[in-house]
């Protein structure tokens, strides 16, 4: 199998502390990955360095086929290139309707200049409305996106990755917070985005992951310590070591 | 999100006609073209006015758009108004040479022209030679031109270097503060090349039009400022309403967001940062004729704070509200500071409102601040909140059956 992003030997210290120990990492395409770790075990950091937020102190970050270093690209670079990240926090511009926001996030020119002169035709209309039925806001497109609620916010932010038509997405925690209804309607739009591209989640939640139903590589100290399905990296014995040890 | 631009937005017709209403009053008021009722002192004041209104315009683009807290765009505004004064300053001085020398008995070489001139305008620094960033100034078209480069170009340099080191919230203000301080410093220095602290003088005198009395003049600036804030007005609605304006509150709201959804968010911060420097810089070329006279003292920092001030109370995010903030504020201000309002005697103290208004005003700026953040531009939510209540995506009605908003207005 191919590889879309291939992290090696990328190391990163913050004053002394090495959040980032050497970490190597591969995904493929169309794959789903599920990234869970202890706190501290540097999730976080690992998705700032590959969409360009912390520069990592030694090793490489590899993207597509054409193997270009992401290092060396700015952060709106890096989304440029197909990199779509979600936060913890729900974070999508409040102050404007759910519609802004997906059509803010649709794949088009970037340029001041291009934006200026932009006109919203019948199609880009459509393409956000096709959007707002995947995420379920069908019905809240002309409302402020402030005054949706938390599992909604955070669909949205989900929806406006998908509209920026990413290779691949680095999801972080996304079902904190949500009730049981909304986890599921939550893996239902991650699962369906995995069959089309790379999936990346960042999760504390065991039981949302074995939703998931994907590959698990489990982080600690800045390294990976072990990776495989659930069933056999909870049977690891430093993983248990990890995670009931403190 | 159909129609055409102007149908899409409303509030810029209704304030596109206020003033086209408000300059015919003006008009057939003045003591040139009309009734007389307004003296020619006050129709200046008006239309120095109008030309506050264009920069505060361009400041509320900056900030209540953008999120970025310049203090320094009187800076831009002043440099405007010097690149125009100086071509005003030549040519009149020139007019007057010339024909002072008319008289002599052998006519006078093209460079003892030149050296009388200088002699004339920087004899009050003690120089006579004309410094290097004069050598334009002989010319009309290519002072218009710099109006608009000279200011673009310092927001182009010093905005290339601030958003590219990420430097936002206060320490970017305390930065532009920075800017317009050591420009006013500069120009207060005699070999700074624009007479120091004397600054340029004469400015309401056209050059070539000394047959036109100013009463005539004063009303054609007026026209001239309308003319340019009504542009610009439109200018502004049309950048802040499309998806540009949506990417630019996006980025006040959440700069990284903005960033990982793969806008460059420095390359917008600089668009808009040249762009209303460039504002501001035509509308300080059009403030200085009217007020006659301009010295480095009008850069100094505390003007842009001013400038911060008015956007703030007239209500920022919103351009008719920061045409509002500019217009009350600085109109009353004038008045407070012409010590036409009498002073309050307390008995032991007397309130002498020249020195309070200071006061009056800084609390004006705080009670605004913390209670109503939206400033007096917030007063006309209320009305139209009256008038249609706000529920979007809600029912209109108590029962399941009734419209939803969207099938209603269809």
């Amino acid at each position: 199998m191919s590889t879309l992003l291939e992290v090696s030997g990328v190391s990163v210290s913050f004053d002394g502390f090495k959040a980032i120990n050497n970490l190597s990492f591969q995904i493929g395409p169309a794959e789903m990955r599920a990234i869970i770790g202890p706190n501290g075990a540097g999730k976080t950091t690992f998705m700032d360095i590959v969409t360009g937020k912390t520069r990592p102190d030694e090793g490489r970050v590899l993207w597509g086929d054409k193997s270009v270093s992401l290092l060396k690209m700015s952060e709106a670079q890096i989304a440029q290139a197909g990199v779509g990240r979600k936060f913890q926090r729900p974070t999508v511009f409040e102050d404007q309707s759910v519609f802004d926001n997906l059509l803010l996030a649709l794949k088009k020119d970037r340029g001041p200049f291009a934006v200026l002169a932009y006109r919203q035709s019948a199609r880009d209309a459509e393409k956000v409305a096709e959007l707002a039925a995947e995420i379920g806001l069908s019905d809240q497109l002309s409302r402020k996106s402030g005054e949706l609620s938390h599992g909604q916010k955070q669909w949205l932010e989900i929806g406006m990755l998908l509209a920026q038509d990413p290779q691949l997405l680095l999801v972080d925690e996304p079902a904190a917070g949500m009730t049981l209804e909304e986890r599921e309607h939550t893996t239902t739009i991650l699962v369906e985005a995995a069959k089309t591209r790379a999936v990346v989640v960042v999760e504390h939640d065991m039981e949302f992951v074995r939703r998931l139903n994907c590959k698990v590589t489990v982080l600690h100290e800045g390294a990976v310590l072990a990776e495989g399905s659930l069933d056999h990296v909870t049977k690891n014995q430093d993983v248990i070591d990890v995670y009931l040890g403190r | 999100m159909t129609g055409s631009f102007l149908s899409r937005n409303p509030s810029v017709l209704i304030f596109i006609a206020v003033l086209a209403l408000f300059t015919l009053l003006a008009t057939v008021f003045s003591e040139a073209f009309g009734a007389g009722l307004i003296s020619t002192s006050f129709i200046k004041t008006l239309g120095k006015t109008l030309c506050l209104c264009l920069v505060a315009i361009a400041m509320d683009l900056v900030w209540g758009y953008a999120g970025i807290l310049s203090l320094g765009h009187m800076a831009f505004f002043g440099l405007g108004g010097y690149m125009i004064g100086m071509w005003l300053m030549y040519e009149r001085t020139r007019g007057i040479v010339t024909s002072s020398m008319a008289n002599a008995d052998i006519p006078p070489t093209p460079q003892e022209v030149t050296d009388a001139i200088g002699n004339q305008i920087f004899g009050v620094v003690g120089s006579s030679d004309f410094p290097a960033i004069w050598a334009f100034s002989a010319s009309l078209p290519l002072q218009l031109a710099l109006v608009v480069l000279v200011p673009g170009l310092l927001a182009l340099v010093f905005g290339w270097l601030a958003f590219r080191s990420r430097v936002t919230g206060v320490y970017l203000s305390i930065l532009t503060q920075a800017m317009t301080l050591a420009l006013a410093l500069y120009l207060f220095q005699n070999d700074s090349g624009l007479r120091g602290n004397n600054g340029l003088s004469g400015l309401q005198n056209l050059p070539g039009l000394d047959a036109v009395s100013q009463d005539v003049v004063s009303v054609w600036f007026l026209w001239a400022s309308a003319l340019a804030l009504g542009l610009g007005y439109m200018l502004c609605a049309w950048v802040v309403s499309g998806k540009f304006g949506s990417v630019i509150r996006g980025i006040r709201d959440d700069e990284a967001r903005v960033r990982f959804l793969g806008y460059s968010v420095e390359s917008y911060k600089l668009f808009i940062f040249v762009l209303t420097a460039v504002i501001a810089g035509i509308a300080g070329a059009l403030y200085y004729p009217q007020a006659g006279i301009i010295n480095p003292a009008e850069i100094a920092p505390i003007a842009s704070i001013y400038l911060a001030v008015w956007v703030a109370i007239g209500g920022r995010g919103r351009l008719y509200g920061a045409v509002i903030g500019a217009a009350f504020v600085s109109l009353v201000s004038t008045w407070f500071t012409s010590g036409q309002v009498p002073s309050v005697n307390l008995g032991v103290y007397t309130v002498d409102w020249v020195d309070w208004w200071q006061v009056v005003l800084g609390l004006s700026f705080v009670l605004v601040t913390l209670f109503a953040p939206k400033g007096i531009g917030g007063l006309f939510d209320l009305i139209s909140g009256r008038l249609a209540p706000n529920r979007h995506g809600k029912d209109l009605g108590p029962d399941a059956g009734s419209l939803r908003e969207q099938e209603a207005e269809q």
